[in-house]
């Protein structure tokens, strides 16, 4: 896993790599966390293109920091995700709360447009 | 092809890919699908989560695990001693977790429900839980 900072668009951007299980979603929750309070950041794209595997306990990361950046009035961006994942992110409504896309650009292209006036 | 296999575990979390992965290779002999084989490693991943943070609520315990391969049907058991579940019909509602507050989705009843064709849970408050799975396999292509 590894984070970077976008400054301009105010995002931290998390690459996770593996299987996002209960296991593993405690260390990327704990880290994006910090990282957003220590850089300021309001918005979190999530790299999943080297995620392999994810089951509900990644839903309820992704869930978790959806309320983070909301409160922020920022939003979350994930993007590279395999049809497995994207199947368990349908299913759980999540789709409604977070822009799921193909590429980082699109993402942010899409936050963009969504967000209409920025704050 | 028949065949069965048996695994115990303690109830770290750690051990909950390494439960998946077995339960998904359990099956390499018949061909699954690759979206077979997902869902399976899904649904297992789901049980194996909630015997261990809430059977026994990320404490000591041990995790049973059973696959039972009989042509082209597969049955899992997963079961814990651990402190039971009082109402199932409501743990099994969606979006409906005993922790709210954590980071549980709510989602591990119906994604097991979704990936295979048939879930069993058998509970008693003190003495534990099990589940059980069924999946019938796609006929191979060739
Ligand atoms: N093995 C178990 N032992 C005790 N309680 C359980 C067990 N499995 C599930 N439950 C209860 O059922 C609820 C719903 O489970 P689930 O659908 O997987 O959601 P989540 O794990 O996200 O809470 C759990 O929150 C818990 O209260
Ligand atoms: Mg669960």
């Amino acid at each position: 896993m590894e984070i970077t900072l976008i400054p301009k668009q105010r995002m931290i951007l998390v690459r996770a790599t593996g299987e996002i299980d209960h296991h593993s979603s405690e260390a990327i929750r704990r880290l994006t966390e910090k990282e957003i309070r220590r850089s300021g950041a309001v918005n979190v794209a999530f790299d999943f293109g080297r995620v392999s595997f994810m089951d509900s306990s990644g839903i309820g990361m992704l869930l978790g920091r959806y309320k983070t950046v909301k409160a922020l009035g920022g939003s979350i961006i994930v993007y590279d995700v395999s049809q497995q994942v994207k199947r368990l992110i349908e299913m759980s409504g999540l789709m409604e709360l977070i822009i799921v896309s193909d590429t980082l650009q699109k993402g942010i292209n899409e936050m963009n447009r969504t967000k209409g006036v920025r704050i | 092809m028949k065949n069965t296999m048996l695994l115990k575990i303690p109830s770290k979390s750690e051990n909950e890919r390494f439960a998946r992965t077995v339960c998904a290779a359990f099956l390499l002999e018949v061909d699954p699908t690759i979206e077979e084989m997902s869902e399976i490693k899904t649904a297992v991943s789901e049980a194996v989560t909630n015997a261990i943070i809430h059977g026994y609520n990320s404490g000591e315990g041990e995790v049973v695990i059973t696959g039972e391969l009989s042509d082209r049907t597969v049955t899992y058991t997963i079961k814990d001693s651990g402190c039971g579940i009082p109402d199932i019909e409501k743990a099994r509602e969606p979006l409906y977790t005993g922790k709210p507050e954590t980071e549980r989705s709510g989602m591990g009843f119906s994604i097991m429900e979704a990936f295979m064709d048939e879930l069993v849970v058998e509970s008693e408050p003190g003495k534990g839980t099990t589940i059980t799975m069924i999946k019938r396999l796609s006929e191979n292509a060739e």
